[in-house]
């Protein structure tokens, strides 16, 4: 068995579970806002994909780029008109809320798409690979992973560069007098729930591409976001990054010892960072 | 002359509490108003109401002719009316420049007061522009926060107990700064606990008790007498 090789193709997988998890820590973080669906939007986002591809003929890529303003839009009203009634003292609201809208779209996929399987076809893309050393990597894992530290730095860089991270900061800190800067805590929230949703984009594009998905695959690729921002510490965007990593490299080491062993030695790994720091790796020091 | 800003028979209510009675107040151009009183009477929720953190009726407050009262605190700033909140609330997460150029997210306006007019009225604040606002002193932040509302241009700067919990000769530091922002335009509402710092730097005094006004005059009119009475509600 090679190690390295191991070692290396979760570190990759780290980045689509990164991709899953990005969005959710920076919508958690502004507006202490859990989405329990998450996952689904990041398969209806999939599913827009895949429309896109096999209906128009466009490439997977370009049809992402098509995607990204809708998504964004989408992500925007929902927060607007929905998401923001439920903000407030009590954190029952959204979740239940939430954990609702979860269910009505896997429902609504069902009745659009059926139960089945299906795939986002990325042509010769999905097989190319390339030789590193010792080991070889796919091209797809490699674009994965680069496009999640590329989200990671677009994201710190509004975050702490740009009057709208600003913005999100204050707000994040103190909403009342975030107010009386001028700022309208709605409209940060949905600006913020519409950049998670661009985020959400990209980790669909990679999961449409990489593997089968069908409508009831969500709420599973939202335990490895909530993992994965866990493990990194609530609100720190590169901590997430290491948290999917950690839970990546967990499953092929755990898959490589015994492929019965994959889901669970990420959930393991999960545990025991969980005893270790239970605030995570890179907790914010202001909470 | 009409009043820049003017409350009308404003009233405020916590739940089922009530904190304001009826309250009149009003500043011209160019004037300094101070409103003093002891805890309770009401002059942190007037200045809540007049910045929009609280919601009152639209006609209660008047800001240049049109009513504001029912405007969010957004809007109310957006229209030139910028508040320094007791306790000074500066942003924890953010640098003391951070802080500063919140103050200009809602009103973008040309006006004297940009980062480099505010570091030239506190020196201090341009060496420590980098650093976590929370690990500033409290005369340090008590200037991000006077800062910070006037990175917005205001034309009404309203300033809720800036010296609470400052050390005297701290507070005669901060309040060394007030002619200069007089001079830059804004007219000003300071609520005061402290009569004395409050009557050197206003050109009226509203007197507030219990959340009525139950004195008002020109700062050197009133006599120190009246004050007390005014103030605790002692029969002189």
């Amino acid at each position: 068995m090679n190690w390295l090789d191991t070692i290396l193709q979760g570190v990759l997988l780290g980045g689509l579970y990164a991709l899953f998890a990005a969005g959710l820590s920076l919508v958690f973080g502004i507006m202490r806002l859990v989405n329990l669906a998450h996952g689904d939007l990041i398969v209806v986002a999939a599913f827009l994909i895949l429309v896109l591809v096999t209906g128009l003929g466009l490439n997977p890529f370009l049809a992402a780029l098509v995607a990204l303003p809708v998504m964004f839009a989408a992500g925007w009203a929902l927060q607007y008109f929905i998401l923001n009634r439920t903000l407030g003292e009590d954190i029952l609201p959204p979740l239940l809320v939430t954990f609702g809208l979860s269910i009505v779209i896997q429902n609504a996929l069902l009745e659009g798409f059926s139960a089945d399987s299906r795939r986002v076809p990325a042509g010769s893309l999905e097989t190319m690979s390339l030789p590193l050393g010792p080991v070889t990597v796919g091209v797809m894992p490699l674009l994965t992973f680069l496009s999640a530290v590329a989200v990671i730095i677009v994201l710190n860089q509004i975050f702490y560069r740009t009057a709208l991270g600003r913005a999100f900061r204050a707000t994040s800190d103190d909403m009342v007098t975030a107010g009386l800067m001028g700022v309208e805590p709605k409209r940060i929230f949905a600006a913020a729930t519409g950049i998670a949703m661009v985020v959400v984009t990209i980790a669909a594009l990679y999961l449409g591409t990489r593997a089968n998905f069908d409508p009831t695959i969500g709420p599973a690729r939202l335990i490895y976001a909530f993992e994965a921002v866990i493990i990194g510490g609530l609100g720190s965007l590169w901590g997430t990054l290491l948290g999917g990593i950690i839970i990546g490299v967990a499953q092929t080491v755990g898959a490589a010892i015994n492929p019965e062993w994959q889901i669970l030695a990420g959930h393991v790994a999960f545990l025991v960072v969980l005893l270790v720091r239970p605030r995570g790796l890179f907790p914010r020091a202001i909470d | 002359m009409m009043a820049l800003l003017e409350t009308h028979g404003l009233t405020a209510f916590y739940g089922d509490f009530q904190a304001l009675f009826g309250v009149d107040v009003s500043l011209h151009e160019g004037e300094t108003v101070a409103i003093i009183g002891a805890n309770g009477a009401g002059k942190s929720t007037l200045m809540r109401s007049i910045s929009g953190v609280i919601a009152n009726a639209r006609d209660a407050i008047r800001f240049e002719g049109d009513a504001i009262g029912d405007l969010p605190a957004a809007k109310v700033v957006a229209r030139g009316i910028a508040m320094v909140p007791e306790g000074r609330k500066l942003f924890a997460s953010l640098s003391v420049e951070e802080n500063l150029l919140m103050g200009r997210y809602g009103r973008k306006v040309d006006g004297p007061w940009s980062l480099g007019s505010v570091y030239e009225l506190f020196p201090i604040l341009e060496e420590r522009r980098d650093q976590p606002s929370t690990s500033l002193s409290g005369g340090q932040q008590q200037m991000v926060a006077i800062g910070r509302a006037l990175m917005s241009n205001p034309r009404v700067l309203l300033c809720d107990e800036i010296s609470l919990g400052l050390a005297p000769v701290v507070i005669r530091d901060i309040y060394a700064a007030f002619p200069r922002i007089k001079d830059s335009g804004a007219s000003i509402i300071i609520v005061e606990q402290d009569i004395g710092q409050a009557m050197k730097v206003a050109d009226r005094v509203y007197c507030m008790m219990e959340g009525r006004v139950t004195l008002e005059g020109r700062a050197g009119d009133l006599g120190r007498d009246a004050i007390h009475a005014a103030y605790f509600g002692a029969v002189s």
